[in-house]
């Protein structure tokens, strides 16, 4: 078994000089131009991105927060504004029923009071009938009183006195 | 555009296995027949006379290699398991991708000046398991998977078959020093094979030779489908990106992200400031094209290309790295490293040539950085299996054998994981030591 004893990869040959070089200018020109480039940009736009995306979700997360405190600053708000209003509502039912209340004890007493005079005028009315009857009444009385028992003096005196009296009285 | 681009890649790797499987056929009828049994004198340089060479009884041993066409040049020496040689044999570019006993020809585009363009697949040369071609296709030949050239006039052109294996003999260099050249047996002659060309310069013992090698080699192939599979992937992360915008990353989008981010946030950002962007997509390139090939290395019983094993490679991803630093260097790095503000005059002096010597060690690291690694790797890897081959002494020790079996195979598990995060940690490295060379080169002006 014979071989060269010849260390060839040290010779640089002009064939393969020139097909590296060819291959190599084509790898780099054509393969930096349509894929390493584009893979760069790519990447670049990628991290761009991200960082983009990055910096778009804090800024959100920020705002969020903001809303977050604003609504609840809208909402303790609220909440008074309403125990207000419902306060006020409460206030000015009391003060309606109140009003009613008293204008209705008002309308009652002046009512009342009026009923307490028709019947005193018509107690007076009464009496007054009454006292024209009894007046009346008497006179027939003492009439009839005065034709009978005209004749014993003291006794019939002392009765119609007793009339008069009771009359009075009433 | 993503699908035009892929079916646009997917075609080119196609294409090419496709033209690699055509022509299986030898077309011998083109050959001139005239041509075969001429033009082979005696004393014709080169041409060496192999029955003159190899004594028939100086071994006593056959080759086994019952060629016809081997015995017009006597027996071949018979040498012994050599682990180093096999390791460098496994790590080598080769013309041939061979997966275990097979091994798919590949397209070999081959130019001589003196013969100008051939271009066949590797299948004509009718290869054996070790990768010996047993055909000559216009004077080239296939010895250990990788195609040599006989520069000899006197060997004809077109297909003529050749001795299966090559005679390896030492002949004296011009600068004094032995080499081992393989010959190839011609009709009872040798013929001296010369490898291809080379750009080291002569400095690892190649150089310029009669052939430069232009072929679809094992790593060309290997590269071609990482080419083709990280293009699928990362166009199609591309899409899932585009259409899945704004949802969370999904299947191999989300296997991908990961390391893309870790490559984009811990070596670009941190190295290149604001201007990331500009040169995200090199280095995403590097990373990922280096990674890929590493990792493809590492499957077993996948041919184990070592692709970023070797110089050739690293050399062209360094110096693409070293013209984008310098390119893209500002007034600012040029006046430190040229003269260097703020450090008296007799310091510039000696700074300045560190300094520009700096500008090219720092690639050059980079490039031997990374083959030493990956090419450490595979070579370990194989003398480990070698191992048995070596305490079994080729087979004669069976028992031996399998006892280092056993050992060697925990080794390799072990060295393999290892292996697995070497091929991850010199991608990073290239890549962080590029983005802070750029960083370097780019940064602003500050006091």
């Amino acid at each position: 078994m014979i071989f060269l004893i010849d260390f060839t990869p040290i010779k640089p040959d002009f064939g393969l000089i020139f097909w590296t070089t060819v291959i190599f200018l084509i790898f780099w020109l054509m393969i930096g131009k349509f894929a390493f480039r584009p893979i760069a940009q790519a990447l670049k736009k990628r991290e761009s991105d991200i960082q983009g995306s990055l910096d778009e979700a804090k800024r959100v997360r920020q705002e969020m927060a903001n809303l977050k405190s604003e609504n609840e600053a809208l909402l303790v708000q609220a909440r008074e504004e309403r125990a207000q209003i419902l306060k006020e509502a409460k206030d000015a039912g009391t003060k309606i029923v109140e009003e009613a209340k008293n204008k209705a004890k008002e309308e009652a007493q002046k009512i009342v009071a009026s009923a307490k005079e028709q019947i005193e005028n018509q107690k007076m009315a009464a009496i007054t009938d009454l006292k024209n009857q009894v007046g009346a009444f008497s006179l027939e009385i003492a009439e009839k009183v005065i034709r009978k028992e005209l004749r014993g003096n003291t006794e019939q005196e002392a009765f119609v006195n007793d009339l008069v009296k009771e009359i009075k009285l009433n | 555009m993503h699908r035009y681009i892929l079916s646009f890649i997917f075609l080119l790797c196609f294409s090419v296995f496709a033209y690699s499987q055509d022509q299986h056929e030898p077309q011998r009828g083109e050959q001139p027949a005239s041509e075969q049994p001429t033009h082979v004198e005696p004393g014709q340089p080169g041409a060496i006379d192999g029955g003159a060479e190899h004594d028939g009884d100086t071994h006593g041993q056959e080759a086994g290699h019952g060629d016809s066409h081997d015995a017009g040049c006597g027996p071949q020496e018979a040498h012994e398991f050599n682990p180093g040689g096999t390791a460098f044999h496994h790590i080598a570019d080769q013309n041939i991708y061979s997966i275990g006993p097979w091994s798919l020809p590949l397209r070999c585009i081959l130019y001589a000046p003196e013969h100008g363009w051939s271009c066949f697949s590797s299948s004509k040369f009718h290869a054996d398991a070790h990768g010996n071609g047993h055909e000559a296709i216009d004077k080239y030949v296939l010895v250990d998977g990788m195609v040599h050239r006989i520069n000899d006039p006197s060997f004809p052109d077109g297909e003529v078959e050749v001795g299966h294996h090559p005679y390896w003999q030492k002949v004296k260099q011009e600068n004094g020093k032995e080499k081992d050249v393989p010959f190839i047996c011609y009709q009872s002659k040798l013929y001296p094979a010369e490898a291809r060309s080379t750009a080291d310069g002569g400095l690892f013992g190649g150089g310029i030779t009669s052939f430069y090698d232009f072929s679809l080699t094992k790593n060309v192939v290997s590269m071609l489908l990482i080419l083709a599979l990280l293009s699928w992937a990362f166009l199609s992360v591309a899409k899932s990106y585009k259409n899945r915008d704004g949802q969370a990353p999904k299947g191999l989008q989300g296997f991908i992200e990961p390391i893309f981010i870790f490559i984009q946030d811990e070596v670009a950002k941190p190295f290149l400031g604001h201007k990331w962007e500009k040169y995200l997509p090199f280095l995403m390139a590097l990373f990922f094209f280096i990674l890929g090939l590493n990792l493809f290395g590492q499957i077993p019983f996948l041919g184990g290309s070592n692709v970023t094993g070797n110089l050739g490679v690293t050399m062209v991803l360094a110096l693409i790295t070293f013209l984008v630093v310098n390119l893209s260097g500002n007034k600012h790095y040029w006046e430190h490293i040229l003269w260097m503000p703020g450090v008296p005059a007799w310091v510039k002096t000696i700074l300045t040539p560190v300094e520009i010597l700096g500008v090219f060690i720092k690639p050059m690291t980079l490039m031997l950085r990374l083959f030493a690694n990956i090419t450490a790797g595979h070579m370990v890897m194989v003398i480990f299996v070698g191992l048995i081959f070596v305490f079994s002494k080729s087979g004669e020790n069976v028992g031996a054998g399998y006892g280092t079996a056993v050992g060697s195979t925990i080794l390799t598990l072990f060295m393999m994981s290892i292996e697995l995060l070497v091929a991850f940690i010199q991608a990073f490295v290239f890549t962080i030591l590029t983005a802070s060379y750029i960083g370097a080169a780019t940064e602003e002006a500050h006091h």
